[in-house]
């Protein structure tokens, strides 16, 4: 292993230094305040991509990965910190900046310990492993017995030497070495551990730094006139409607691309507002009504096969009883509480983005697409915006503030409002599932088959609003997310065929929003699990252990604790004498099992959730929930809770209360008075087991416990009162129609 | 006998003695008058349920129970906003002092746990409670008077269904002779009258059965109807306009029309969900009514607006709605306006954020007085949380009294035609002692 | 136009170009207060909450003209000699933000309900913080958070 420090090279330190923190030291990350950054690798093979150590010692991680509130920052450099023996107070991060850190894709998909995570691991690894190497030259002792506490090597005979003295400044010049050994997890000090998150006393302190909070001298503010209608095209424009408003500057208008540039933020809300416009008709979208019935009949390009054993065509026809069931889930949008935000600055034909953006790699190719300027000329610098949830709208503000950016030769600052962000942001595709299962004479269950609904596309760019209004280059893709996984099942029937059939189109442009497709998916799996363990009049949680692999043990485990943590009580759902249908009481009482193992490769959740569903008026309350979570080696529990509460919450609401509202041409829900969240009135008690194995693999832990919600409420709805829900969101209209259909 | 003795006694005396006889045969008059009426205003207290006893009913009854509790907005009486649905205490400001909702929840001391169904349908019908004891037509019941036995049925299942709660609810504040039961036995003489609806055979049954739906369980002349210095409703001015709650609510009569062409079609869509593009938006009271009725199904809606449509059949064209006239010299208001309403109501669009539509079509900007336009700039609107809706601020604590004061005047002068309020001042400091946004 | 604003017990004066400004932009944008935040702008989501006069108040749908005299505290306000004050230190402690977007409106709402009610019920802390959004789904941290604060 070459473990020689290539003097030569530029000093990481001088860049390290020229990267001035115009704004907070934040916990520590820190947003370059856009001077020209000096050359530094950022290919994944290499440790300087990742690391810097300077002269004092102080430690820089550089990563793709970004913190969008999940606690990765703190998670990541943790993983650092144990690998070198360096104090978390010494370490910073740069996250996101194209300029300075590796491409490690669009942070989504839990991945970012797991896979990132990983990475970091390794590269600090390695690192560690050449400054021994070092150390046992400097220091004439053998690189087995030395030790190393808070950034200073120490040989057995007490003589010492700091990472600082050993490199400071200077580059690594190495390679990632897979067969450098991390630490071993028995010795870990600070992996594992609560460590607290560094921003949140900023946050809490109005000194934290969002994307909103950014400015640039000189700066000036946007908004973009969208449609009313997609596809509507822009007739008129009336200046004089606006021109009297104070800072208004200019119109921008590029095909259907409407913007307007002012001298302060509240004159862009205003002049957007105010401006006069007329626009064609346009009615693309279906009706609302109607919106199953269309997806159902959108031509299907392609299936997606994910799992296929035995034959379950012969199997269905040979069947000696059959059940089938259809589910669906609607629409819903991110919602990020702060719209979108970014801003853009042209120096010297070069495009600065400053973006909330989880893929600024990937934003970085959009904007030189869309602007045909060389991938050189474009820097995407990541700054912390409110919770995303998935690609929402900060991409295509960046793409607003660009092109604003680009005619009025100053920096320009985009703030989206409510209705853009609920308007206009990507959503979560709808999802149509068929189910159906067949048993033999004696009630075994002899086949599965499953088809799920959803549109083409994977997890890639998502095309940018300004691009398509304003005619300029760009994808042309549908990237509604990796939404097949979790269509295959976790259980073992002789027959299972899972179809991912994939449709040409779908309503609203579509991105990957928390748990996509698994939510979904999961949804219709484990619900329909349920209706098989009733119609065999099994316990469900008996029938989960019955039917998954023997062999797992972690699987197994996971579910008997939480038939522990929730005091499950065995028998078949909805099996009490109330299901007769004379009640004394119009709120019935009911609890529901769900069970996921992500993706059917990583990590795994169980949930119990009480209900109470009020027969009366249609209400359901989820009054409590119990999670038990086996995501591996644990970094930060704190982090891993953090994340199930939030899972779990923000489910509970989109299953209960969310559905875009859309009418021919757009989408009407552009508010939270016409999209309604869980407000803390209606929070259910929560309870979490963590199992942590520090042995195991770490496996992320962002997104699965929301995939095990939506199953949960519906089988405790139906344990309740014997109403199956089917159709996401659970609002009274559809639940008192269940009740009636019984 | 002499003559003189039997005629009577001689004059002096005689006289006296017959003023004391009359004395005494007037009380006893008086006395049997009044047996004769309490005798006839009496009403025997009805069995308490026994203890521990359940009411047993059909999972459907009490769904259909809690739609025609939401026709007839029973929650919103007798619900005090965060506390338990139906467990009463809400204050109801009269003109004869405050009321407050009772406890319909089936809590045995506090509530009607005690209650058989006959006594729930005896309240119902008659105005009158388990115990005998005359109700307050602030309960609605001679219009409730006109629901079926099997609604009522479905109504008392789908209430002693709910969770009991315990809640006290404050005694009435009413002045004497008010706080006198019994006289409420003299009002219902007068003005309740128990004939049931029949069916009118030329209309249709859908026509039937929004009129059931309205003059019964609906009540919706409660709040539409002047009523006269007893408070019963004027029979010779059905929806003709009324109050509620202080705000204004308008006519339902050919008197309406004549800013606002209501369709079947229209009504229905405001009717179940609050909004209608030419119309705007409902506010106060009607908010609830509005939000209730988006739950009962789209026929009973409809049924409701056909027969509501047809209260104001032959009404003359509508005149279109004012323009928009900016005001010059108005002063640091037109500031306040910008800032505070035309992000929502002055959209390029047309329709603004919440589905705020121009002060030219607003009801409240056109109306007689400006009682609803106050408080909708006050409180807004805001029950929206849990279930969405209709959506408007509250600026009750965003702007001070002499600031709402000169909105509502901007706004009145720039939207409408109308002649100015003069009623504004006393308007707002009437409504500040309402309530408080949260 | 100038306007004089009292705010965190200070009285400055801020050159507003355009009198209909909601409070919310002149405190973020002329005084550099970044606690309230824009989430709505229609008093919705309450992650612009200020107090006026120690009520707890939507500032996007104040225009600062309508101010006057009144008090205007944000979330610095509540800052004691530069360190987070008693609430603040119980988010912080309970680690009650994960984006933490919304965090310093709930805050001041917070801080209002305690300010009232210095033990209050979790039925009346829920009831209460019910104005305020939260799309992460903290809440139950908050929760837990304002707990801490209360019997602190």
């Amino acid at each position: 292993m070459n473990s020689r420090f290539d003097l030569s090279r530029r000093d990481v330190l001088k860049a390290g230094s020229a990267m001035v923190v115009a704004f907070s030291l934040v916990g520590a990350s820190r947003s370059s305040a856009g001077e020209d950054p000096v050359a530094k690798p950022v290919d994944l093979d290499q440790v300087d991509s990742f690391l810097s150590i300077d002269d004092k010692g102080a430690v820089t991680l550089f990563t793709g990965k970004v913190d969008l509130g999940t606690g990765i920052r703190i998670g990541l450099q943790q993983i650092v910190a144990e690998e070198l023996d360096v104090p978390l107070a010494v370490m910073s991060t740069v996250e996101g900046d194209t300029a300075l850190t590796p491409d490690q894709g669009p942070t989504y998909g839990s991945q970012s310990i797991q896979i990132a995570g990983a990475t970091i691991r390794q590269a600090a690894a390695t690192a560690r492993s050449a400054l021994l190497d070092q150390a046992a030259q400097r220091l004439a002792a053998a690189k087995t017995d030395l030790t190393v506490a808070d950034g200073l090597v120490s040989a057995p005979d007490g003589r010492r030497v700091s990472y600082a003295e050993l490199i400071g400044g200077k580059s690594f010049s190495l390679k990632l070495d897979p067969l450098a050994a991390p630490k071993n997890p028995s010795l870990y000090k600070v992996v594992g551990k609560p460590i607290p998150r560094r921003d949140i006393p900023e946050k809490l302190t109005g000194r934290f730094t969002y994307v909103h909070d950014f400015r640039r001298p000189g700066m000036l503010h946007g908004s973009v006139i969208r449609p009313p209608a997609l596809g509507a095209d822009l007739e008129t424009v009336d200046e004089n409607s606006v021109k009297n408003i104070p800072g208004y500057l200019r119109i921008v208008r590029d095909g259907n691309f409407l913007g307007v540039v002012t001298e302060t933020e509240w004159a862009a809300v205003r002049v957007a507002r105010e401006l006069k416009t007329t626009w064609s008709k346009s009615a693309t979208l279906p009706e609302q009504d109607r919106l199953w019935d269309h997806v159902r009949a959108t031509r299907v390009i392609k299936d997606d096969v994910t799992s296929n054993v035995g034959d379950s065509e012969g199997a269905l026809a040979k069947a000696k009883t059959r059940i089938s069931a259809t589910y669906d889930f609607a629409m819903h949008t991110h919602g990020s509480i702060g719209p979108s935000c970014a801003i853009s600055e042209f120096k010297d034909g070069k495009l600065t983005c400053w973006t909330a953006s989880q893929a600024t790699h990937n934003l970085r190719k959009q904007l030189a697409l869309m602007l045909s300027l060389p991938l050189e000329s474009v820097r995407c610098i990541y700054v912390e915006g409110a919770g995303c949830y998935g690609r929402n709208g900060h991409e295509d503000a960046a793409a607003d503030s660009a092109l604003l950016a680009q005619v009025a030769g100053r920096p320009v600052r985009v703030q989206w409002s409510r209705a853009d962000e609920h308007g206009w942001d990507p959503k979560g595709a709808p999802t149509l599932i068929d189910l159906k299962a067949g048993f033999d004479e004696r009630g075994n269950i002899t086949v599965w088959q499953s088809d799920f609904f959803i549109p083409q596309g994977a997890a890639g760019n998502v095309d940018l609003i300004a691009a398509t209004l304003s005619g300029k280059p760009r994808d042309n893709l549908i990237s509604p997310g990796g939404i097949t996984g979790d269509s295959a099942i976790p259980y073992q029937f002789p027959n299972v065929k899972t179809v991912c059939r994939r449709l040409e189109t779908t309503p609203l442009r579509p991105s990957w929003i928390r748990t996509p497709g698994r939510m979904q998916n999961t949804f219709g799996n484990e619900c329909f699990v349920d209706e098989l363990a009733a119609a065999l009049k099994e316990d469900p949680l008996e029938f989960r252990l019955k039917h998954i692999d023997a062999t797992d043990r972690r699987g197994r485990e996971l579910l008997e604790r939480l038939r522990d943590i929730a005091a499950w009580k065995q028998g078949p759902a909805h099996s009490k004498p109330r299901a007769s249908g004379i009640l004394t009481s119009s709120i019935l009482k009911g609890r529901g099992i769900s069970y996921v193992k992500y993706e059917l490769v990583r990590t795994y959740v169980g949930i119990v959730a009480d209900v109470e569903v009020d027969i009366g008026l249609g209400d359901v309350r989820v009054t409590k929930v119990f999670v038990v979570h086996d995501c591996g080696q644990i970094i930060n529990p704190n982090g891993v809770r953090a994340q199930i509460e939030g899972s779990v919450i923000q489910t509970v609401s989109r299953v209960l209360k969310e559905e875009v509202m859309f009418d021919r041409g757009m989408v009407t829900s552009l508010d939270w008075a016409t999209y309604p969240i869980l407000r803390f009135p209606e929070l259910p008690e929560l309870v979490i087991d963590l199992i942590d194995r520090p042995t195991e693999k770490p496996w992320g832990a962002g997104e699965p416990s929301a995939a095990v919600v939506p199953s949960a409420i519906s089988n405790a709805i139906y344990d309740a009162s014997g109403a199956r829900l089917r159709s996401v969101p659970f609002k009274r209209a559809k639940v008192k129609a269940a009740l009636q259909s019984i | 006998m002499s003559r003189n003795a039997i005629a009577g006694p001689a004059s002096g005396d005689g006289q006296a003695l017959m003023s004391v006889r009359n004395i005494a045969l007037g009380c006893v008059i008086a006395l049997l008058v009044l047996a004769a009426g309490l005798w006839w205003v009496w009403r025997p207290a009805i069995a308490a349920l026994p203890e521990h006893s359940a009411v047993l009913a059909d999972r459907k009854n009490i769904a259909h129970g809690a739609d025609l509790a939401t026709v007839g907005n029973c929650a919103d009486c007798h619900t005090v906003s965060g506390r338990p649905l139906f467990s009463g205490g809400r204050p109801l400001p009269t003109p004869f002092g405050t009321i407050y909702g009772s406890n319909l929840t089936p809590d045995r001391t506090t509530g009607i746990g005690a209650w058989s169904e006959e006594a729930f349908k005896r309240a119902m019908r008659e105005g009158v409670d388990r115990k005998g004891r005359q109700l307050y037509p602030a309960f609605p019941y001679d219009h409730f008077t006109f629901a079926t036995d099997d609604d009522i049925r479905s109504i008392y299942d789908f209430l002693m269904s709910r969770p009991a709660v315990e809640n006290q609810v404050p005694a009435n504040q009413l002045p004497f002779p008010f706080n006198i039961r019994l006289m409420v036995a003299g009002w219902k003489l007068l003005f309740l009258h128990q004939d049931p609806l029949h069916p009118e055979p030329t209309q249709s049954e859908e026509w039937n059965r929004g009129r059931y739906l309205v003059e019964g369980l609906g009540h919706c002349g409660s709040c539409h109807t002047p009523r006269n210095m007893l408070g019963a409703e004027k029979r010779g001015q059905r929806y003709a306009g009324g109050v509620a709650d202080n705000w204004r609510a308008p006519p339902l009569d050919a008197s309406l029309v004549k800013r606002h062409r209501w369709t079947v079609d229209h009504l229905t869509e405001y009717l179940s969900t609050g909004w209608d593009r030419d119309h705007g938006v409902a506010a106060g009271p009607m908010a609830d009514v509005v939000k209730n009725l988006g739950q009962v199904s789209q026929d009973e809606v409809h049924a409701i607006a056909t027969y509501v449509v047809s209260l104001s059949d032959g009404a003359e064209q509508p005149t279109l709605p004012s323009a928009d006239k900016p005001i010059a010299d108005a002063g640091s208001i037109v500031a306040v306006y910008d800032g505070a309403c035309a992000r929502c109501h002055n959209s390029g669009r047309g329709v603004g954020p919440s589905n705020a539509l121009s002060l030219t079509l607003s009801t409240a900007v056109q109306g007689p007085n400006s009682a609803n336009a106050v408080r909708a700039i006050m409180y807004g609107i805001q029950d929206y949380r849990t279930h969405g809706g209709p959506y408007m601020p509250a600026f009750d604590r965003i702007l001070t009294d002499e600031q709402i004061a000169a909105l509502t005047r901007y706004v009145r002068t720039r939207y409408s035609d109308q002649p100015e309020w003069t009623d504004v001042e006393a308007e707002v400091a009437k409504a500040r002692h309402e309530g408080s946004s949260p | 136009m100038k306007i004089a604003l009292n705010v965190n017990g200070r009285v400055q004066e801020v050159d507003v170009g355009d009198p209909s400004t909601p409070l919310l932009y002149v405190l973020r944008n002329e005084l550099g207060l970044h606690g309230p935040r824009f989430g709505c702008g229609l008093g919705q989501c309450g992650a612009c909450m200020v107090h006026i006069d120690g009520e707890p108040t939507f500032s996007c749908v104040l225009p600062v003209i309508a101010l006057g005299s009144r008090k205007v505290t944000t979330l610095e306000g509540l800052l004691v000699d530069g360190k987070p004050g008693k609430l603040q230190q119980a988010f912080i402690d309970e680690e009650a933000a994960q984006c933490g977007y919304c965090i310093s409106g709930m805050v001041m709402r917070a801080q209002s309900l305690l300010d009232a009610k210095p033990h209050p019920t979790d039925e009346e802390i829920r009831n209460h913080m019910a104005t305020n959004l939260c799309r992460c789904g903290t809440h139950i941290a908050i929760m837990r958070a304002i707990r801490r604060a209360a019997t602190a």
